[in-house]
């Protein structure tokens, strides 16, 4: 799952073209926790709270570098949401990243089948977003 | 009271506070993400950890006082205070409702509402401290500007 690259400069990138990731957690705590991280990194984050909040910013602007998403939420899960981005022929080179709180290697393999990037255990530390910086659009 | 002192005591108390337990590696990890560009990151996140964990809590209450309990509802509140919890790093808290999911897995009523004093000593426990922190901080911060100016 590692891409053997060499070191690499990872960021946000400049002003004009920064990266732009949108976070999807339903817990507000995580919403927070994500964004710093992100945002330490340099990277431009939007957050919301659920899936059709999601589809509906990637409706408006689906030049998003990245989605990092929650699994377990009310409504519409990770997984679901996932699956819409990898149907849509307009969103599905986003890359999709999974979060959880629960290590269930089925629901792992299914995300990553489904075409998710990467799935990362909550709670979600500096090291995490650090293996992600190769992964954006 | 001098800066020096200020920071002395909350730096006291954050050690005291991992050492006890209270508080794991999770929060070192983020107390390390708070810089000049978010010198506000830590106190926003207590307060929204606090926030939603006081409503999880009101919500347990009214669904354990009920003659028929819904088992599916309290495990649902129960696994969010345990991940908001788990992503402050707030250890005790976050063990306690470890031990309350499994007495909701059993329909356990007597044991549930056993483990909801349980959530409820530790949360408020941590929470009289994080009060005490963020008062220490604010006067750090109000100092600090002071002295810029």
């Amino acid at each position: 799952m590692l891409s053997p690259r060499g070191p690499k400069a990872c960021g946000g990138g400049a002003a004009d073209r920064q990266i732009h990731v949108l976070a999807v957690d339903d817990s507000s705590v995580d919403r927070a926790v994500i964004a710093r991280l992100l945002r330490s990194s340099k990277y431009r984050v939007t957050t919301v709270d659920s899936g059709k909040k999601a589809l509906e910013l990637l409706g408006l602007e689906p030049n998003v570098n990245m989605i990092i998403t929650d699994y377990w939420m009310p409504e519409m899960t990770g997984y679901e949401l996932l699956k819409i981005v990898k149907e849509s022929s307009e969103l599905r080179e986003i890359p999709v990243v999974i979060m959880s709180s629960e290590n269930v290697p089925n629901r792992i393999n299914r995300c990553l089948e489904e075409g998710a990037e990467d799935f990362l255990l909550k709670p979600v530390r500096p090291s995490d977003v650090a293996r992600l910086c190769n992964r954006m659009r | 009271m001098s800066l020096m002192a200020l920071r002395e005591q909350l730096n006291g108390l954050v050690n005291s506070m991992f050492l006890e337990g209270l508080l794991d590696d999770q929060f070192e990890q983020l107390q390390m993400l708070q810089d000049e560009s978010s010198p506000g990151f830590i106190a926003e996140l207590i307060t929204l950890f606090c926030g939603d964990s006081e409503r999880i809590l009101a919500e347990l209450t009214k669904l354990l006082d009920q003659a028929v309990v819904d088992y599916q509802k309290v495990d649902a509140f129960v696994h969010q205070l345990k991940g908001s919890s788990s992503s402050v790093g707030a250890q005790h808290v976050k063990l306690a409702c470890v031990q309350f999911r499994q007495f909701c897995e059993e329909h356990n009523k007597e044991g549930c509402l056993c483990a909801l004093n349980v959530v409820k000593h530790e949360y408020y426990l941590l929470r009289g401290k994080f009060d005490t922190m963020l008062q220490l901080e604010q006067r750090i911060q109000a100092y600090e500007s002071k002295q810029q100016i």
